[in-house]
Formats: C-alpha cells, sequence, structure tokens
C-alpha cells in the first residue's frame, strides 16, 4: 500500500471556489483510484490562493489481475455483432473461442488481464481528471485550449514517495504542457523559490518555512487568535462575522492581522455603513466595545510576515483608502438624509418592479393597502402599518441603497427615524426579514403587518401572472418569500386566512383572481418546514392538503399535525389507526365490489348486539362535536383515540358481511361514518406502518 | 519665498509614466501613443480591441490613454472623482506565463516594493457590455487600495480570443495619490518641480477642465445634435463595413464615436433606463461588426499590415 499526493499549483485562485474546489479533486481522485482498482483510504486535503492538495493513503502499488470468461455471440451471428463483442473484449477473432454449448456454438473470450503497476496507470488518470475538472468559471489562457480557473502552472503528483512522470497538455502543440513535479512554490513575495515535495504528511512542515500556512483550519484559528489578542487588550471584540472569514482565509497563504483605526468623524456616521464599507469593498473585520457599539477600529488581514516596519506602512495605506470609501459613503449618506424619507416616492416610479407587475411606486401603494388590512387582522395599528409599507422601498432610490444595495430597509429605517414614528422607523428597517431560514423572524405585529405584505404582494403578483418557480430556477426568491410568510406567521401563531389576504392582495393588480397554484405552493413550504420540525413525513402529508375545511390557515394544520403526530405515537393512537385501516380496507373492498358509496344514515334499528350498538353510540357522541376551530379540531382528534376500544370490540364480535343485505349496508354505513368522522381531520390513508 | 515640494521627482505623475513607459518598453512592449479619440476606457483604443482579435500572433503593447467618463465629473469638488482621467494600459498577446511577476516588477520600478506593502490579487471578472467583451482576472491590492486591474481576455466583440491577450489597466490618478500619499487628486505633483518654481499639482492642470466639463456633461450639451450624432456614427460605421472593401479601423472609430457620444447623453440624464440596454446593444452590434471585419481582413492579404510585410 502506498499515498499518492497530488498539489496543482498557479495563479490566485478566488476564494469562494476554493474549499468546493478541493473536495471536489479530493472526491474525484479517490473514486477514479477505486475505479482503477487500486482501492484507497479516505483522502485529505488542502486549499488555498495558488494550489490545492490531495493526499490518498491505502492506495495499491498494483491492479489486481484480471481473470475473466464472457460468452459472446453465436459462432454465425452477423459481423456486426462479433465485431461488437471482440471491441468490447479487447480480443481479436483469433483469440476467441468457439464452445459448443446446448443452444448451439458459441463465441468465447477468456481474458487473463494482468494488472498494470498503478504508477503506471495514475499519470493518464490524474491528466484526465484535470482536464475534465469542473469550475463555476474557467479560462483559457496563453496559447491554450485547456481551461482552469485562472492559470495552472505547476502539477506535483508523488506516489509511494516517488515523483510519477507525466504531462498534462495545454493544447494541440507538443510541447505545450505542463510536465509533472515534485517542487511547490513558497509565498509569492516572503520566499519566492521551489520547495521539494514528498508526503502527504510532510506537506505543511514543507511549506511552514516558505511562509505557507497550508491548513485552512489553521489559517482561520490563527486569525481568530491573534485578532482575539489585539482587541482583548483595548478591552474590545471583534464582530462575529463567518462569511468574511471564509473569505478572507482563501485571499492569504501567511495570514497576518492588522489593526487600524477609522478616524472620528465618520464614527457618526449609521454603524451598517461603516461595516459595510469595510466589509464588502474592504474585506475588513469590525470591532465592537463591551456594550456591542462599533469601535473606531478595522483589522485587515494582510498575507505578510509581522514586520514593525512594514506593518505601519500597510495599516497607513489601509487608513487612507478607508477614509476615502467613507468620505464617498458619508457624501451619500449626507445627500440622503438632506430630504425625507417620503421625498424619494416619486422616483420610484421610475424602477420598474417586474413587466406586467407595475414599478415600485405601485408595489408601495398596493403595499400600503394590503398591510393596512393585514394589521387590522392581527391587530397592528393600522394607520401606522399603511405608512410603514408606503415608505418601505423608498430607500431604493438613496443614494446609500444605490452605492450598498444589501443595506436596503436599513437606510429607510435610519431615514424615517428622523421624520417617522419609532415604530414605523423599526417596520421598514425590518420588513425584509425573514431573508433567509436562518434568519430571525419580527414578532413586532406593525413589523410583522409590513413584512407580510411585501412578501405576499409579491407572491400574488408573480403567480397571478404565471412567472412560477420551475425546478432549480427562482428569479424571483419566491421560494424564500413563501417560507418567509410561512415563518412570519406560524412562529407568531398568527390568525390568518390567507384566501382572504391573497384576495386582498389581487386587488391591486391588473389580473381578476388569485392563483390557484399559490396555497399548494405554501403548502409545499410547509411540509418542508413540518418535517424540518420533525413531524412525520406521512403524518404531514395526512394533514396538509387542499381539503381541510381551514387549509388556508398554517396555525391550523401545524397544531393539527403536531397533535395527530402525538396521538400517533400511543398506544390509543396505534390501536385506532388499526381499527381505521380495518374498517376502510372492507369498507373499499365491498365498495368497489357493490360499485356503491357507503356514507349514508344508520339505522338504529339493524344494530345487533351490544358491541355494534356501543360502537354507533361513541360515533353518534362524536358526531355532535362542532369541528370550527382547531380547538375544535385538536380535541377531537384526542377523543378519537378512544374509539379504538369499541372499534376492536366490534370487529371481534360482528360480522360485517351479514348474511342479510340489510344488515350488511347498515354495518358498512357504520364503518362509513368512522371514516367520515376521522377524515375531516387528516386523510389518515396517508398515514403509514 | 521657500521651496514648498520636497516630493522625490521619481513619484511626479509624470515621472511614474515614464517610468511605467520605459519599463515596459524593457519588456518588448511596443510603446504607442494615446488614440486621438474620446473613449471611456484603455481598453478602446484599437491596439487593444481590435488588436486583441485578427492576426499578429504576438502583439505586445503600452500606452497612457486618456478616458472620459461623463457622468463622473463633479464640477471638480470631489477629491477622488473626475469625467476626465488616465489609464496606463498594458496588452500582451499572448499572455505570458509570467505575466503576475512582470506585473509585480512594474510596481517595483514605480516605488511600491512588494516586499515593502500588502499586495493581492483579488477575483474580479471584467466584462464590457458596449464591446462585447469579457475576461477573467483580479483587482490588484496594495494595501488594500486598488492599483490595477488584471485580465485574461476571453472574449471580444463578441469573438473568442485565441491566443488569449492579458490586459493590465492602471488608473494612474489613483496609483500615484497612493505612492504621494495625498487624499485630494487635485493636489497630485504633477511634475516633481517646486511650485515657487513654477511646478505645478494636478488641480492647476485640470481643474478648471473638470468644472467646464461637468457643466458640458450635465447641462449644457447639446443633446438634440448629440442624438443625430449617435445615428450619423452608426450609420457611417455600418455603410464602412458594409462595401465590397470593408474598412474595419475607420469603422472602428465611429463606434468610439457612438459609444462616447452615449456616455454623454447618459449623463445629461436623456435616456431612460428602459432605453439604455438598447442604446448598449446598439453600440456593441457595431463594436462586433468592426471586430468580424478586422478579423476577416487579417484572413486576406488585404490587410494593411500583411501587404507591409509582403512588399517589404
Amino acid at each position: 500500500m502506498a499515498e499518492l499526493f497530488l498539489e496543482v499549483f498557479g495563479e490566485e485562485i478566488p476564494a469562494r471556489m476554493q474549499v468546493a474546489a478541493e473536495q471536489r479533486m479530493a472526491e474525484t481522485l479517490s473514486k477514479a483510484l477505486k475505479d482503477a482498482g487500486l482501492g484507497g483510504d479516505a483522502p485529505r486535503s488542502w486549499s488555498g490562493p495558488r494550489r490545492i492538495a490531495v493526499s490518498i493513503s491505502g492506495v495499491a502499488t498494483s491492479q489486481p489481475d484480471l481473470n475473466e470468461e464472457r460468452r459472446g455471440p453465436r459462432a454465425d451471428a452477423p459481423e456486426q455483432a462479433i465485431a461488437g463483442f471482440l471491441k468490447g473484449a479487447g480480443i481479436s477473432r483469433d483469440q476467441a473461442e468457439t464452445r459448443s454449448t446446448p443452444k448451439g456454438d458459441f463465441l468465447f473470450a477468456v481474458i487473463n488481464k494482468k494488472g498494470q503497476a498503478a504508477s503506471d496507470v495514475i499519470p493518464d488518470m490524474i491528466s484526465g481528471l484535470l482536464a475534465q475538472f469542473s469550475w463555476p468559471k474557467s479560462m483559457r489562457w496563453g496559447r491554450g485550449k485547456q481551461r482552469w480557473v485562472r492559470p495552472l502552472h505547476r502539477i506535483n503528483v508523488i506516489f509511494d514517495g516517488k515523483p510519477l512522470a507525466g504531462t498534462m497538455p495545454l493544447s494541440d502543440q507538443a510541447d505545450d504542457q505542463i510536465a509533472f513535479g515534485a517542487l511547490s512554490f513558497g509565498h509569492r513575495m516572503l520566499s519566492p523559490q521551489d520547495v521539494p515535495l514528498t508526503t502527504g504528511d510532510a506537506y505543511e512542515d514543507a511549506l511552514a518555512p516558505h511562509f505557507v500556512m497550508v491548513d485552512r483550519q489553521k489559517r482561520i484559528d490563527h486569525i481568530t487568535a491573534t485578532m482575539a489578542d489585539m482587541t482583548a487588550s483595548e478591552n474590545r471584540v471583534v464582530k462575529d462575522d463567518q462569511g468574511l472569514m471564509a473569505e478572507v482565509a482563501g485571499l492569504v497563504e501567511y495570514p497576518h492581522p492588522i489593526m487600524g483605526t477609522i478616524q472620528d468623524d465618520f464614527m457618526s456616521l449609521p454603524q451598517e455603513i461603516l461595516v459595510v464599507s469595510m466589509r464588502s469593498h474592504q474585506k475588513y473585520f469590525a470591532v465592537l466595545e463591551q456594550d456591542g457599539k462599533l469601535a473606531p477600529r478595522f483589522i485587515t488581514i494582510a498575507n505578510m510576515t509581522p514586520d514593525a516596519a512594514r506593518d505601519d506602512m500597510i495599516r497607513a495605506g489601509n487608513e487612507r483608502v478607508l477614509s476615502a470609501r467613507l468620505a464617498d459613503a458619508r457624501f451619500f449618506w449626507d445627500q440622503d438624509r438632506a430630504a425625507p424619507l417620503e421625498s424619494g416616492l416619486p422616483r420610484l416610479k421610475g424602477i420598474t418592479f417586474f413587466e406586467g407587475l407595475g414599478s415600485m411606486s405601485d408595489k408601495a401603494d398596493r403595499m400600503a393597502k394590503l398591510a393596512g388590512v393585514i394589521a387590522e387582522k392581527i391587530g397592528a395599528d393600522v394607520n401606522a402599518a399603511k405608512r410603514a409599507a408606503l415608505l418601505a422601498k423608498a430607500d431604493l432610490v438613496s443614494e446609500t441603497v444605490g452605492e450598498f444595495p444589501e443595506l436596503q430597509g436599513i437606510i429607510g429605517g435610519y431615514l424615517a427615524a428622523f421624520d417617522e414614528s419609532e415604530a414605523v422607523a423599526t417596520a421598514i428597517t425590518d420588513h425584509y426579514r425573514p431573508e433567509g431560514p436562518q434568519d430571525t423572524v419580527p414578532s413586532d405585529p406593525l413589523t410583522i403587518a409590513v413584512a407580510l405584505a411585501d412578501k405576499i404582494d409579491t407572491l400574488t403578483g408573480f403567480f397571478g401572472i404565471g412567472e412560477l418557480p420551475t425546478g432549480s430556477k427562482d428569479p424571483f426568491a419566491l421560494r424564500r418569500a413563501a417560507l418567509g410568510v410561512l415563518r412570519l406567521v406560524a412562529q407568531n401563531n398568527l390568525d390568518l386566512r390567507l384566501n382572504e389576504v391573497f384576495t386582498e392582495a389581487t386587488k391591486g393588480f391588473s389580473f381578476e383572481k388569485s392563483s390557484d397554484e399559490l396555497l399548494p405552493f405554501l403548502h409545499d413550504r410547509l411540509k418542508v418546514w413540518l418535517r424540518d420540525q420533525g413531524i412525520r413525513h406521512d403524518v404531514v402529508t395526512a394533514v396538509v392538503r387542499m381539503n381541510d375545511s381551514r387549509h388556508d390557515d398554517l396555525v391550523h394544520l401545524i397544531s393539527l399535525a403536531q397533535t395527530l403526530a402525538d396521538v400517533l405515537t400511543s398506544d390509543d393512537g396505534q390501536g385506532l389507526m388499526a381499527g381505521y385501516r380495518r374498517a376502510s380496507n372492507i369498507l373499499s373492498a365491498e365498495e368497489k365490489k357493490d360499485k356503491a358509496t357507503y356514507n349514508g344514515d344508520v339505522n338504529k334499528d339493524l344494530l345487533q348486539g351490544d358491541a355494534e350498538q356501543s360502537l354507533f353510540k361513541e360515533v353518534v357522541t362524536l358526531s355532535e362535536y362542532t369541528l370550527k376551530s382547531t380547538d375544535d379540531m385538536v380535541a377531537q382528534i384526542n377523543r378519537l383515540g378512544q374509539l379504538r376500544g369499541p372499534i376492536d370490540a366490534f370487529f371481534d364480535q360482528t360480522t360485517v358481511n351479514d348474511d342479510d343485505a340489510n344488515i350488511r349496508v347498515n354495518r358498512l354505513n357504520l364503518l362509513g361514518k368512522i371514516r367520515g368522522l376521522m377524515e375531516i381531520l387528516a386523510d389518515f390513508s396517508a398515514i403509514e406502518g | 519665498m521657500t521651496s514648498s515640494s520636497s516630493l522625490d521627482r521619481r513619484k511626479s505623475f509624470q515621472s511614474i509614466i515614464l517610468t511605467l513607459q520605459q519599463y515596459w518598453a524593457d519588456q518588448g512592449c511596443v510603446i504607442l501613443q494615446p488614440y486621438d479619440m474620446e473613449v471611456g476606457a484603455g481598453t478602446f483604443h484599437p491596439a487593444t480591441t481590435l488588436r486583441s482579435l485578427g492576426p499578429d500572433d504576438v502583439w505586445n503593447a503600452a500606452y497612457v490613454q486618456p478616458s472620459r467618463r461623463p457622468s463622473d465629473g463633479r464640477f471638480g469638488d470631489n477629491p477622488n472623482r473626475l469625467q476626465h482621467y488616465y489609464q496606463f494600459q498594458v496588452i500582451m498577446k499572448p499572455s505570458p506565463a509570467n505575466s503576475q511577476d512582470l506585473y509585480l516588477g512594474s510596481l517595483k520600478a514605480i516605488g511600491l516594493d512588494p516586499m515593502n506593502h500588502d499586495i493581492r490579487f483579488v477575483e474580479d471578472d471584467w466584462e464590457s457590455p458596449t464591446l462585447g467583451a469579457a475576461g477573467l482576472g483580479w483587482e490588484v491590492w496594495c494595501d488594500g487600495m486598488e492599483v490595477s486591474q488584471f485580465t485574461y481576455f476571453q472574449q471580444v466583440g463578441g469573438i473568442d480570443c485565441d491566443p488569449v491577450p492579458v490586459e493590465l489597466t492602471y488608473g494612474l490618478e489613483r496609483l500615484v495619490m497612493f505612492i504621494q500619499g495625498v487624499d485630494n487628486v487635485y493636489d497630485l505633483d504633477w511634475d516633481g518641480v517646486p511650485k515657487d518654481q513654477g511646478g505645478k499639482v494636478y488641480g492647476d492642470i485640470f481643474h478648471g477642465a473638470e468644472v467646464d466639463y461637468s457643466h458640458h456633461n450635465f447641462d449644457r450639451a447639446n443633446t438634440a445634435m448629440l442624438f443625430q450624432h449617435f445615428q450619423d456614427a452608426e450609420k457611417e460605421c455600418a455603410s464602412l463595413l458594409g462595401a465590397d472593401h470593408p474598412l474595419p479601423l475607420p469603422a472602428y472609430d465611429q463606434c468610439m464615436k457612438a459609444s462616447h457620444i452615449f456616455n454623454l447623453l447618459d449623463a445629461r440624464g436623456v435616456i431612460s433606463v428602459a432605453e439604455r440596454q438598447g442604446y448598449i446593444g446598439r453600440v456593441r452590434a457595431l463594436a462586433k461588426g468592426c471586430c468580424e471585419a478586422w478579423v476577416a481582413q487579417g484572413k486576406t492579404k488585404n490587410h494593411p499590415d500583411q501587404k507591409d510585410l509582403a512588399n517589404g
């Protein structure tokens, strides 16, 4: 058994692509070895700005010998069939044996293939793998035809401690190729020289003296620890930012955090503007005071070793760059705050929301009406909701949002705080939420009303003109909007009939009625969400259905699903299901035979014996409960568990298919009643096991 | 009167240009002069756009290109934004294997020793919708400041580049501001001559022009005339391409003209959001036509350069 070590080295790989490429390379190499019969343990891998490496131990040094006998076509088969067989087996006509079998004469191929040495197989395997390797975006360079993410310079292949010779062609020119080697390269500035490689185990140590930390996690740990030390000495903390950390770890080979100062006169800007300016343009970490306020500090992660004089130079340069950025941002912000948020409204007419759905101004007007309606239903301040919804999109024409689109909503909130009530400002700030499955869900009623109005307007509109998501394509993020609606309703326990809201929302558009596909679309999101909450998938299917009497009441469906899931874990529930199945099996068999549906009235006089009579009594009692509210239905599900005993007794003591046809029909009708009682609540036929 | 400038003359705006020219000349580049028309960026120069395609198997060139972005005018008030500025442009076809090292050498030549700074290559893919051009590469950061764009062209005028050129673009004002440690573009030392000896800063030379051209770009340019000129340029371009004997170079002049007129109209605010895409598409169609004609010409004996070679 031996180790295969591969390192590819080239020009800077975009940070966002490195980890996925590392994983893909490890997986494809591992699979290629297995497919070639060479086995191999689980791969280890590394990636950074200039290199990706994979090490796989436990690789066989040669392929197993192949001893195989294959039966081919009949000896007198058409030429084509025989040629195909010979080609597939890799033998000539002379080498094929003709054997007599009871079914006639057939051709046989006896293949005894000596396994090749791994070192003969691997070079082509690797050049093939690299030639086929897919990047999210790739390019050609020089005279080459080969694509890679950025120019590729070195391919290092070491097997069993020895370099493997091989080449990867870059074009059809014979000399235009990369020859495999075993020499990596140090840090671009700090150690621009060849670095001999040996094994995966020695990889980190080989490059460490050349100022390359090949282990991504170590780079991250080093950045985290150093930043923590720096800020702790000032009694401050780094603002946590995993996304930025992931990116920065892909921009440096030798991470060296350097802390700089934000000029005082910029500290009066809204903190979000500072953070976004630093993050999106400069990839700086923000630093917080103990009370969570932004501190006048930033941290840049340099790709150099610590050196006092150089650090000062780098710090000063970054401070100047940041000041220029923030001067720009302040210019935009000063322009924006010179006029009230409301003054942006007329300019929303110039922004198309979507062809056929009007301008952003139209959307704002629709949202205002809808938010008013929703506010009334959920007990929020109606006028405040209308006001907040009308102004919610006005910051889209602000200079600051033009520069930093990710600040939409937040800038609106800041601007609203100058002229509007605090509640309205908060609603504007948070109305895009929840923006993803992890984002917090607003709980303030006014914000809920505006957030729902925005999302429901979008959903109703796009569904109304038939722009539905298809497969993986969801260009208008309608799934996210629908999940947002669902989470807003569910987590705030809102008593809201969505069909009523859709009908209201439709009034703002030119189409007549809301799409029939919209509620099922929400149901799909609900199903996924319920399963994520740990509810059994069959319970979800049984409850979330269009023929529930409150199918547009999400909180209702959620309660039912939770109750049913609970009941089914109890003995009563299990017994009830057994009874339901017995009843519905007999019913569907007999209904099929008779071409009838047994849901007629039960004739009391035809009931025979205790078991039948007491089952009937239970059924009557259960039928008398009103089932309007969710609570009614939840209680009914719990009560149904009590039917278990009477159903068992009925089947023990009674034969449904009585000789007397009237008694038989009466019994089927009784079972039909039970089925009816249950199916009001859920589709029990969907419940498994 | 005291000598007010203590600047190392090698850091003056003009010295940086001279140094870059010398450096790239030493690397075997043809040093060209700016193209004599208004363009939005150095990429528009036919030495880049057309020569990225066509018959030259090798083409290495470097030049300064004054560039105009009418809507970036700020009446001389903004320390970082200008409607007229300078790019230093290098184009090398095919891209050399040591492109990055050559580039870093140029930084060292102008006093930015990579050992004294933090230089980074940060993903930035480039696209020019008006030229139908796209490439992959980076913006190059020096201590957090974007000092250059570094792009491997993949397509120009909708045509795949083969071989692939690399384009290096230095934003000269920003780069020299960084080198001189100046926060306001108008304070840039242009010539390294002390003020009391008649030395000039950037503002002495260009501030008045920024003010006047901002008025022109935003308020005064005659839009009816510009619309007409756009159409004329478009028509002339088509006519120069359409004849039995297409003339891609003169036709491409009309394409550049149309592009600049579009930028002016855009600054004047007379092109709506909806119309914008349409105009960009029209300029792209011209660029595409010129590039196609240029490539076709390169394949025949009619190409001026090929003829010269044959006769020489």
